[in-house]
């Protein structure tokens, strides 16, 4: 009998991904433990967004099983669910390497827009709200409170009622995060969040994205080419290489893997000298 | 002058049926994109539900005229909702996804359907219904040619008024408004936050449907008639209110349907009624000459 505690939250098994003949994700295993944060990293082309894109229901995996358990009985096969259900029913929420916030809405709308569901449902699909029922007032400002806390938390508040398309660059990363926290995600999943920062911004990043797994209800799991970010904030590190896993572990044990070291830095000068003795250059 | 304001009054009515129906093409032309060509055939079905309804209760069950205006008006906008739910359902969920052109013509194959359809089971003639509010309010006399106000005109404009504003409420402050705004601009991620973008757009349908059932309901009661063919020209009128205005923008439908209105009205009474539709239409051409994007669009700007 496993615990919930010793259950992993994600269970990634045997995820192929091809695209014709292009295999992009080979065989992959992988566990996201809960209240960690796991970081998927590997050269460029290795295939981190196309994990992402079978979690979150963008590509239906080749083959391999992806399970998100929520307890001992509660399961999720994630490759089975619908798109929505993916975020509202296993609740996994994601942010995009390009952001993809709602341009046109303003800040606060970007985050309401984000409980959608409970609102929905609190205003009898949106009847009740347009005779300004009693209990989808007390729904809609409870929405608000959470929406305002996250904007407080991502030192937004000022700018509540902007464009979120005019907000700049390293405000749009912190917003799409906030906006993936206000679905209530057990699984977040990041996309490259430090592309682009600037030092003091990757800084902050960093104390927001602890900050929400040390309050212990959401894990994360996250794709990241800035090393000072993974080597600082990760728990767990997952490492591809052409769609292959060649490394899982501590951040220590990752960072000194002969393995990841080739795959990142290619190898050494004097290996390519002695090939090129060989076939006789 | 007389002339002027009973054509301005007669152009506003008219424009206000066609603001009701250029709302159903911009909101389905907003959330996915597509031009709902059926939806003219939509409004004729409606007006022929509201002509069924309204001999029901006023000829069979012997209602009095204005709470029988009303239920008609509800259930109409009921029943049409539900009649435009089952054409999304049917002809154009399955080819979500598919070419873009397939919902498009799926769309005039269901308009050729309605069309053809109301015409066997309600025969080709016009049906007509009892006139109602014929009272007309004097307001500017000159030359012995009174210029007025009718009580249907009165309704007409007050129904819509009320009915925008309610509309527009909606879209811009409840849950399923910000949905709808959230799947015009990025459907799947509006999806990865968990909402029902099917959903979504089929509600986007239904309240098309449910405008466009008020604007039937006020055109047999203004016209007092309507056949199996007279979705078509307000249909495109409707349309070309939308284009004109830009499409996807709300307040622009309105103002498209208003102009439209306001031009045919005008130009019949000073040029020649025969033209009236050129004379629409030709509007539409210089403007989208002169602002590609209509009145009130917003042009598409790509970020590289």
């Amino acid at each position: 009998m496993t615990t919930i505690s010793s259950m992993p939250l994600l269970q990634v098994e045997h995820l192929t991904m091809r695209f014709g003949g292009l295999v992009a994700v080979g065989d992959l295993s992988f566990d996201v433990a809960r209240g960690q944060i796991t970081a998927l990293i590997g050269p460029n082309g290795a295939g981190k967004t196309t994990v992402f894109n079978c979690i979150t229901g963008f590509y239906k995996p080749t083959e391999g099983r992806l399970t998100l358990n929520h307890d001992a009985n509660h399961h999720y096969l994630l490759e089975r669910l619908p798109d929505h259900d993916i975020n509202w029913k296993a609740r996994v929420a994601r942010t995009f390497q390009n952001i993809r916030l709602f341009q046109g809405m303003t800040v606060l709308e970007n985050l309401l827009v984000a409980q959608h569901n409970t609102l929905m449902r609190a205003s009898g699909y949106s009847l009740l709200g347009l005779f300004n029922a009693k209990s989808y007032r007390d729904q809609a400002d409870l929405a608000l409170q959470k929406a305002l806390h996250w904007l407080e938390r991502i030192h937004l508040l000022d700018r509540a009622d902007d464009a979120a398309g005019d907000l700049p660059y390293g405000d749009q990363r912190r917003l799409e995060i906030a906006r993936a926290m206000c679905t209530d995600p057990l699984l977040l999943c990041l996309d490259e969040p430090a592309a682009g920062l600037n030092p003091k911004e990757s800084l902050e990043l960093n104390t927001l994205l602890t900050g929400i797994r040390d309050e212990g209800k959401t894990s994360l799991l996250l794709i990241e080419h800035d090393m000072s970010v993974v080597m600082t904030i990760s728990d767990h590190v997952v490492v591809l290489d052409y769609g292959v896993k060649i490394a899982d572990g501590t951040p220590d044990a990752v960072r000194n893997d002969p393995k990841v070291i080739a795959a990142y830095l290619g190898v050494d000068d004097d290996e390519v000298a002695e090939v090129e003795a060989e076939v006789g250059l | 002058m007389a002339i002027f304001i009973q054509q301005l009054i007669n152009g506003l009515t008219l424009g206000s049926i066609y603001g009701l129906i250029a709302i159903g093409y911009t909101m389905v032309f907003g959330i996915i994109g597509m031009v709902n060509f059926a939806h003219g055939d939509v409004f004729m079905v409606s007006a022929f539900v509201a002509l069924l309804l309204f001999m029901i209760f006023t000829t069979l069950l012997h209602w009095a005229l204005v709470p029988a205006l009303l239920v008609v008006l509800v259930l109409a906008m009921a029943i049409t909702g539900l009649w435009n739910w089952t054409i999304e359902r049917t002809a154009y969920r399955p080819l979500r996804g598919s070419f873009r052109l397939a919902p498009l013509i799926s769309a005039i194959g269901m308009s050729i359907l309605l069309s053809n359809l109301i015409q066997v089971i309600q025969g080709p003639r016009n049906k007509p219904v009892p006139p109602m509010f014929t009272q007309v309010i004097p307001i500017y006399e000159e030359n012995g040619y009174v210029a007025g106000i009718g009580y249907k005109q009165i309704v007409i404009m007050v129904v819509t008024a009320v009915l925008l504003a309610l509309f527009w409420y909606l879209v811009q402050k409840t849950p399923l408004g910000r949905a709808q705004r959230a799947c015009e601009q990025d459907q799947k991620m509006a999806a990865l936050l968990g909402i029902d973008v099917d959903r979504t757009i089929s509600l986007t349908f239904v309240m098309g449907a449910a405008l466009a059932a008020v604007a039937g309901v006020m055109y047999i009661m203004y016209y007092g008639v309507v056949n199996f063919a007279d979705g078509f020209v307000p249909g495109v009128k409707a349309f070309t209110a939308a284009v004109l205005g830009g499409i996807g923008s709300l307040p622009g439908a309105v103002i498209g349907g208003l102009l439209i209105g306001l031009i045919e009205t005008m130009w019949s009474a000073y040029f020649s009624i025969d033209y009236k539709d050129v004379a629409a239409f030709s509007l539409l051409a210089i403007t989208l000459v002169f602002l590609p994007t209509g009145l009130l669009g917003r042009p598409e700007v790509e970020k590289v």
